[in-house]
């Protein structure tokens, strides 16, 4: 059986009838990962004990169906490493709060995904486990953080995948490997168990080559949960039933800033062929602007960084995790097991991080960075009052060359400035594949008002249905 | 030169919740280490903190008692450091907006009225603990970690040590009776931080000030600071320069010892902590735990005054513990004379408290068994001297006094039928006391009752039968 042919609904129907066990399923995972992952070093550990669930309840269509989760969530008894070197020892003692409703719900949790260290990172190479290749064409990246979940949908060795995303971590590797990923509004998905790179920012979500899947997906991860603070008591609505439906009346912003020089000209044209065809078929297009995009990678890097500077101070070497073994005294195991243990990117934003919170530079980086942040809500606020969405590319640019830009961080930030502003403001933002351009392809960005995911899913789900871009295969794989 | 001294105190307080502040793990001491915990205590990858809601109804609570202002509207920072003890690295803290401001405490000193300001109170999770042990390694116990703390920072309005022992017996006791924290600095839900510095009378600018650590009771902060109010002006009048310095109080010597100078100010580089979301206190929440504030000290010291008529110095006693007053409270309540309740607190009980080296709590005596005790006493049935006896039992036994009296035959007889016939015949026996009396001689009065006494095995009550001896002798 080919899974990338399939959809959970499809699974679902299989294990109805008895053509295909849950167990059969993972083992078929299985094989396909170990034949794939050779070329695409997408997982960093292949959950090859995983209980699968045998008293299936085959009215809810996830049950029995394998997915695989990025490894900055933790699994109990599963290895768990945040793709760095300070944790490549480290067994949770308890699930993310996703992962305990992935079981609920069923699911066969297959592998961990391979990231960039702590998801600092756009294109995968910061990963202490090596870098993802991109199915498409595998001497290119496959964006990142979440490489290794767009490596491992797109090139079918799963239907879906959970990423995370805290400046473009999701969408931004759904764009460079062709499928669809989505972040919905921060407090939508509890962040309990997951790795906190910008506490702020961070959000998990769903990826997948369909629609439909995330939208099953996110609908069973999404909801309140006591153990996140920050998780919203909004009821959650069964996403699908955004799917399919006509768009006509919809009302869609396209931001100038968003369609401007820094973006690639073939890119520019593949969306603007998107936003034509949703012209064409209803919707109403309104160019607008956000006036704060130019301030969003200082602003973003500036908060996300100080967080982080805080959230991985507890890798100290002392309760878990890699300890230097070459040491005199206290300091020494900080010292030592921080340094051996932190990849550069990681080091490079803990310090900009520290910087940026020390006393005396407080005020003229964070409290400004937060302040910018209240206007560029604000921009959001007033677009949304006349729209339901806001469209644009994911990416300025499609997947780049492996080590083209690893050596040169500050064009690699640059580049994260179309996807920065959703986390920023805390809407949801989805990327959904739009076509090709230089032989790979193309992401189409949708973002919404706080809590309504259900517009993207309209949109996604509508483009969809027009491009059916998922019958296209990764050219990156044949032998 | 003459100097004025200025002292400024930071109490931390343990609050006395089910659980700890941002963690579902037991508030509780005493246990192995490490089995209060959970994996939010130890700062594993993944974990979030949620807000205790109670403990911050406590802080409110002690806020409210401390005649603070409650801020409507807070958030959480992250103080960051790096300790063993403190597993994340960071410690939730209230920085930009503390839980409460501007209160104050009124102490008295030398019959001397003064209020003393409170800057602000803000409500934090404390630490671990490190232990290094002979073995040459160092030891993390987190069952402390995440218990909540308020943070009392006073004013710069203390003047004396003497000051600065009233301020803390009075923080003592009004926060003891909010009932949100146990208090016991020899238990550690009670800890003092001082600053202490002095100046020329007359100058403006505050002097240099020194820190001062390892105090473990109210007494070494009032040594401590004598000492160091000396030590500075010693400095001073050599025409040398105060440091600013962490120093440690000795009991042993009574001296203090140099910590460490501090150099700069440490970074802390705090901020918002983006895992809770800001607080919004709501006006109404604020006037229900206003109205659940039990009666404070002061309020309860005037009423056993005004309206119960104990003596002054009787009733400061009384009040200066929850539990004391609680108690007896509730023995006036189950019906025994104030006067009399106050006097077997204050003299039986504490002499008992005192000797068995207990707290009230410990004993088996009850109010209602004080109060059983009590009535009587003033109905007659037993004697003030019978009645210490069935304290005795009372308050190490649990024994019900009325059932332990009638068991033990201790009624006292007041019964004329019983008393009169018995004081006739002893009467009948002594025509020379008669006569004595009669010629004026009160000694015979004395010799008759004792003899009467004989007679009842000493279960006459004496009240009555010198009511009737003396109408039974004024008859003939």
């Amino acid at each position: 059986m080919n899974i990338s042919n399939e959809t959970i609904d499809s699974l679902n129907q299989k294990l109805k009838d008895g053509s295909v066990t849950a167990q059969e399923l993972a083992n078929e995972t299985f094989s396909t990962i170990a034949k794939k992952d050779e070329k695409l070093n997408a997982f960093i550990t292949v959950n090859k004990d995983v209980e699968v669930a045998t008293d299936l309840d085959l009215s809810n269509p996830l049950a029995g169906v394998p997915i695989a989760v990025k490894d900055n969530i933790v699994t109990d008894g599963v290895k768990t490493t945040a793709g760095s070197h300070i944790l490549d020892n480290f067994m949770p003692v308890y699930d993310a709060t996703v992962v305990s409703k992935l079981k609920e719900n069923q699911m066969t949790i297959v592998g961990k995904t391979n990231m960039d260290e702590f998801a600092m990172g756009a294109s995968n190479e910061t990963s202490y486990f090596g870098e993802v290749h991109n199915p498409w064409n595998l001497t290119k990246v496959p964006g990142g953080s979440s490489g290794g979940s767009a490596a491992a949908v797109s090139s079918g060795e799963v239907i879906a995948a959970l990423g995370s995303d805290t400046g473009g971590s999701i969408r931004q590797p759904s764009s460079f490997t062709g499928i669809f990923g989505i972040k919905p509004t921060f407090g939508r998905v509890s962040r309990w168990g997951l790795i906190a790179f910008g506490s702020s920012l961070d959000q998990i979500g769903v990826m997948s080559k369909r629609v439909r899947d995330s939208a099953q997906v996110l609908t069973a991860i999404a909801g309140y949960d006591d153990k996140d603070a920050t998780t919203s008591k909004r009821e959650v609505p069964d996403y699908t039933q955004f799917l399919n439906q006509d768009i006509t009346g919809l009302r869609v912003a396209v931001p100038e800033e968003y369609m401007g020089a820094g973006v690639k000209p073939e890119i520019k044209e593949v969306i603007q062929n998107t936003i034509d065809l949703l012209e064409q078929n209803g919707a109403v297009i309104n160019h607008v602007s956000l006036p704060h995009t130019k301030y969003v990678v200082p602003t973003y890097y500036l908060i996300g960084s100080s967080e982080a500077s805080s959230n991985l101070q507890r890798f100290d070497g002392i309760r878990y995790g890699f300890r230097a073994t070459d040491v005199n005294n206290l300091e020494d195991v900080y010292v030592k097991s921080r340094s051996e243990g932190f990849g550069d990117e990681v080091k490079r934003r803990i310090m900009l991080g520290t910087f940026a919170l020390s006393a005396g530079y407080y005020d003229a980086y964070f409290k400004k960075a937060s302040q910018i942040r209240t206007l560029i809500v604000e921009d959001f606020k007033e677009i949304f009052k006349d729209n339901d969405v806001i469209v644009g590319p994911t990416s300025p640019t499609t997947a780049f060359g492996i080590g083209e830009e690893i050596s040169d961080p500050l064009t690699m930030y640059a580049n994260d400035i179309l996807t920065i502003s959703a986390n920023l403001a805390g809407v949801p933002a989805a990327s959904v594949p739009a076509g090709m351009a230089d032989e790979m392809p193309v992401g189409f960005q949708i973002m919404a008002n706080h809590f309504d995911e259900g517009s993207i899913f309209k949109v996604a789900s509508f483009i969809e249905s027009q491009n059916k871009f998922y019958e296209k295969t990764p050219t990156g794989m044949e032998d | 030169m003459n100097f004025e001294t200025t002292i400024g105190l930071e109490v931390h307080v343990e609050l006395k919740t089910k659980t700890k502040l941002f963690s579902p793990s037991a508030n509780l001491f005493g246990v192995e280490q490490n089995t209060n915990t959970n994996v939010i205590d130890f700062g594993f990858p993944g974990v979030l903190p949620t807000l205790n809601k109670n403990a911050y109804r406590l802080g409110i609570m002690v806020a409210l008692a401390l005649h603070a202002k409650v801020a409507p509207y807070t958030h959480f920072d992250r103080k960051n450091y790096f300790y063993p003890d403190n597993p994340k690295a960071f410690q939730i803290t209230q920085y930009e907006f503390p839980l409460a401001t501007d209160g104050y405490i009124e102490i008295e000193v030398d019959g001397k009225k003064k209020k003393i300001g409170i800057e602000e109170m803000h409500i934090e999770e404390d630490a671990g603990k490190n232990t290094h042990a002979d073995d040459g390694y160092s030891y993390v116990d987190l069952n402390r970690q995440g218990t909540p703390l308020i943070e009392i920072v006073s004013k710069p309005d203390i003047a004396s040590p003497d000051e600065a022992y009233a301020y803390l017996e009075k923080l003592k006791q009004t926060i003891q009776f909010t009932g949100a924290s146990d208090v016991k600095m020899e238990e550690g839900s009670m800890r003092v931080d001082t600053n202490i510095s002095i100046r020329p009378i007359g100058q403006e600018k505050y002097g240099v000030k020194s820190e001062l650590k390892n105090l473990n009771s109210f007494n070494h902060v009032k040594l401590g600071l004598a000492y160091e109010e000396k030590r500075q002006a010693k400095i001073v009048l050599a025409g040398g320069e105060i440091r600013p310095e962490t120093r440690r109080f000795d009991e042993p010597t009574g001296q203090t010892y140099l910590m460490r100078v501090k150099e700069g100010k440490d970074d802390y580089r705090y901020f918002p902590e983006p895992d809770l979301a800001p607080l919004y206190i709501d006006a109404e929440w604020v006037d229900e735990i206003q109205k659940s504030i039990p009666e404070m000290p002061d309020k309860r010291r005037a009423r056993y005054i005004n309206e119960l008529e104990i003596p002054e110095y009787d009733a400061g006693i009384l009040t200066q513990t929850l539990e004391m007053s609680n108690f007896f409270d509730e023995t006036v309540k189950d019906g025994a004379d104030a006067k009399l309740a106050s006097n077997w607190l204050m003299g039986e009980v504490n002499a008992y408290l005192n000797d068995q080296k207990l707290e009230l709590a410990a004993t088996k005596l009850t109010p209602e068994h004080l109060a059983t005790m009590i009535k009587l006493i003033v109905d007659g049935t037993i004697s003030s001297k019978i009645a210490k006896k069935v304290f005795q039992e009372t308050i190490s036994k649990g024994v019900e006094p009325k059932s332990f009296v009638e068991e033990k035959g201790m009624v006292q007889e007041s019964n004329p039928d019983v008393l009169l016939p018995m004081i006739n015949g002893i009467l009948d026996k002594n025509d020379q006391s008669i006569e004595d009396f009669k010629n004026g001689k009160d000694r015979a009065i004395g010799f008759l009752i004792g003899q009467i006494m004989k007679e009842s095995r000493g279960k006459a009550n004496p009240k009555m039968v010198n009511k009737f001896l003396l109408e039974e002798l004024n008859k003939r």
